[in-house]
């Protein structure tokens, strides 16, 4: 079975190892600050023990007062998992890209940035992935009709 | 006077890329996809994929459905495997909401997704094969034959033949009619001579040795790293499958192997489905006999209201791990859903696999990847 870490101890090791990133933790998830999140992320990828290999899945939420980016980590060696979450505000929402840690972040923050409009600095190629450019608004957040 | 210009009679040849445009029509893109190649006389020295020529948003449109009306549009992503979708999903809100699957229920929903396991790789051999030019459309047929059975089966549980929308939250639409069991153990016993059939008929094929062998190799770290999925990762020598590192269902109770290739080229991921539809197999001959009498669903009221929260669940599809991520706000429908696709991220490593190879060698890769343009575009 793969092993949901507790998100409490996860976010204490993340606070000695970069520390005033952790906002908040809870059961399976911790909450960073949204500049820190590459560091966080190298952090999780590099630290032996935790060794998140493997991106499972980047996606994002509107919930109208912020936009949360979720990242959903793997680790094949240990077989266990983690949520890491970030909240940015909804007019000028940007994140760093973590496209340098895992390839596999280069679709999804595109889609991302396509649906809910959250820039990801230092991505190579920040271009909307399924619709042209050109269109108007961000067709997953909630007030977009 | 005007000088009369000079003749330059630097006569070197000099070569300049150029772009080549493949798709969104073409034969070979299994649907709608469209690529960028970039190419220095036949060779590709650079790729970029185009998408969105399917995009139906089908994540906000779930938004304004109940949950149980959410199912039908996951048959529309991976359509080659849409009871794989349905079980994703519905594993998600099961999780979501904390509600258990009898027994029968579940053995029916494993017996269901091998049989789809195996009809979508005879699909994804097939077309790979006829996309390599090997002896086109013979193979093809061949398999169409063994899939038209499992298609037959799934008409007798569900009455249909490619959009299933089956399973329900809680179980299934139907517990599988009496005269399912027998014709599903005629199968079990009459396939393997199938597979075997084609691993002849190809395995010696020149054709198809020449064009996969060392071509488009996918090498593990930057399988993992890419976050390849299925039978695309294990091809690359990872031993990663979410039947077994993360067992959902009852898959916890079979005795099967997680086969895996050597080196990540074309023939690896080739052989990797042939190698898992015997697996499969395996598993339908331990679930037939494992399989318990019972009611098939729980009761699961008709509005469905998860409490607030969210949950990712996800199941092994024959294209790789496919998750939903959902959030619920405690309303009859999903405040956001998330589809973690397989396939679109299959071809993150496209560029990686093509790049030095020939502009033949692209479509042989990338029909090695199988994909669903409803799924990747969504």
């Amino acid at each position: 079975m793969t092993k949901p870490l507790i998100g409490q101890e996860i976010a204490r090791q993340i606070s000695g190892g970069v520390p005033q990133s952790v906002v908040d933790s809870g059961q399976s998830w911790v909450l960073v600050q949204p500049e820190s999140v590459l560091q966080v992320a190298r952090y999780l990828k590099t630290t032996p023990g935790l060794e998140f290999d493997y991106l499972t899945c980047l996606t994002g939420t509107d919930y109208l007062d912020y936009i949360e980016v979720v990242y959903i980590l793997t680790s094949m060696k240990h077989n266990h998992s983690v949520v890491l979450k970030t909240r940015c505000n909804r007019e000028k929402p940007e994140v760093p890209s973590v496209v340098e840690l895992w390839r596999g972040a280069d679709f999804q923050e595109r889609e991302v940035y396509d649906l809910l409009g959250v820039k990801f600095a230092g991505h190579p190629n920040m271009k909307r992935l399924f619709l042209w450019e050109g269109f108007k608004g961000h067709p997953l957040r909630r007030d977009y009709l | 006077m005007e000088p009369v210009p000079s003749v330059s009679l630097d006569m070197e040849l000099k070569t300049e890329p150029f772009v080549l445009n493949m798709g969104p029509q073409h034969p070979s893109t299994h649907g709608v996809f469209r690529m960028r190649v970039t190419l220095d006389g036949e060779v590709v020295v650079g790729l970029e994929p185009v998408f969105g020529y399917l995009h139906r948003g089908i994540e906000k449109l779930a938004e304004t459905r109940t949950y149980t009306q959410v199912i039908p549009l996951t048959d529309r992503l991976l359509y080659l495997s849409s009871m794989a979708c349905n079980h994703a999903y519905v594993r998600s809100v099961e999780k979501l909401a904390g509600i258990k699957v009898p027994e029968r229920g579940e053995y029916i929903r494993v017996i269901i997704d091998e049989l789809m396991r195996i009809s979508s790789h005879l699909m994804a051999v097939g077309f790979f094969l006829n996309d390599l030019g090997c002896s086109v459309y013979t193979p093809l047929l061949y398999m169409y034959r063994e899939r038209e059975k499992i298609l037959d089966m799934f008409e007798m549980v569900c009455g249909q033949r490619l959009t299933y929308n089956y399973m329900r939250i809680g179980g299934v639409s139907n517990d599988v009619p009496e005269e399912f069991m027998p014709i599903l153990k005629r199968f079990v016993a009459e396939m393997p001579h199938y597979i075997d059939e084609y691993e002849q008929l190809l395995a010696q094929n020149e054709i198809l040795l020449a064009r996969t062998k060392g071509v488009g190799i996918l090498p593990r770290d930057l399988a993992i790293n890419s976050s390849a999925a299925g039978p695309v990762l294990r091809a690359s020598g990872v031993k990663w499958d979410i039947r077994k590192a993360d067992p959902y269902s009852v898959y916890d109770r079979f005795d099967f192997e997680v086969p895996i290739g050597e080196v990540g080229d074309n023939y690896d991921r080739y052989r990797v489905r042939i190698m898992e539809m015997h697996q499969s197999l395996r598993i339908l001959e331990q679930a037939m006999k494992q399989f318990p009498a019972g009611e098939a669903n729980a009761k699961v009221p008709q509005f469905l209201r998860p409490p607030v929260g969210e949950a990712y669940g996800r199941v092994e599809t024959p294209q790789g791990e496919m998750g939903f991520y959902l959030v619920s706000d405690n309303s009859i429908a999903p405040y956001r859903m998330h589809i973690r696709p397989p396939a679109l991220l299959n071809l993150t490593a496209l560029r990686d696999m093509v790049i030095g190879w020939k502009v033949a060698d692209v479509i042989a890769t990338f029909g090695s990847i199988d994909i669903a343009m409803g799924e990747v575009d969504r």
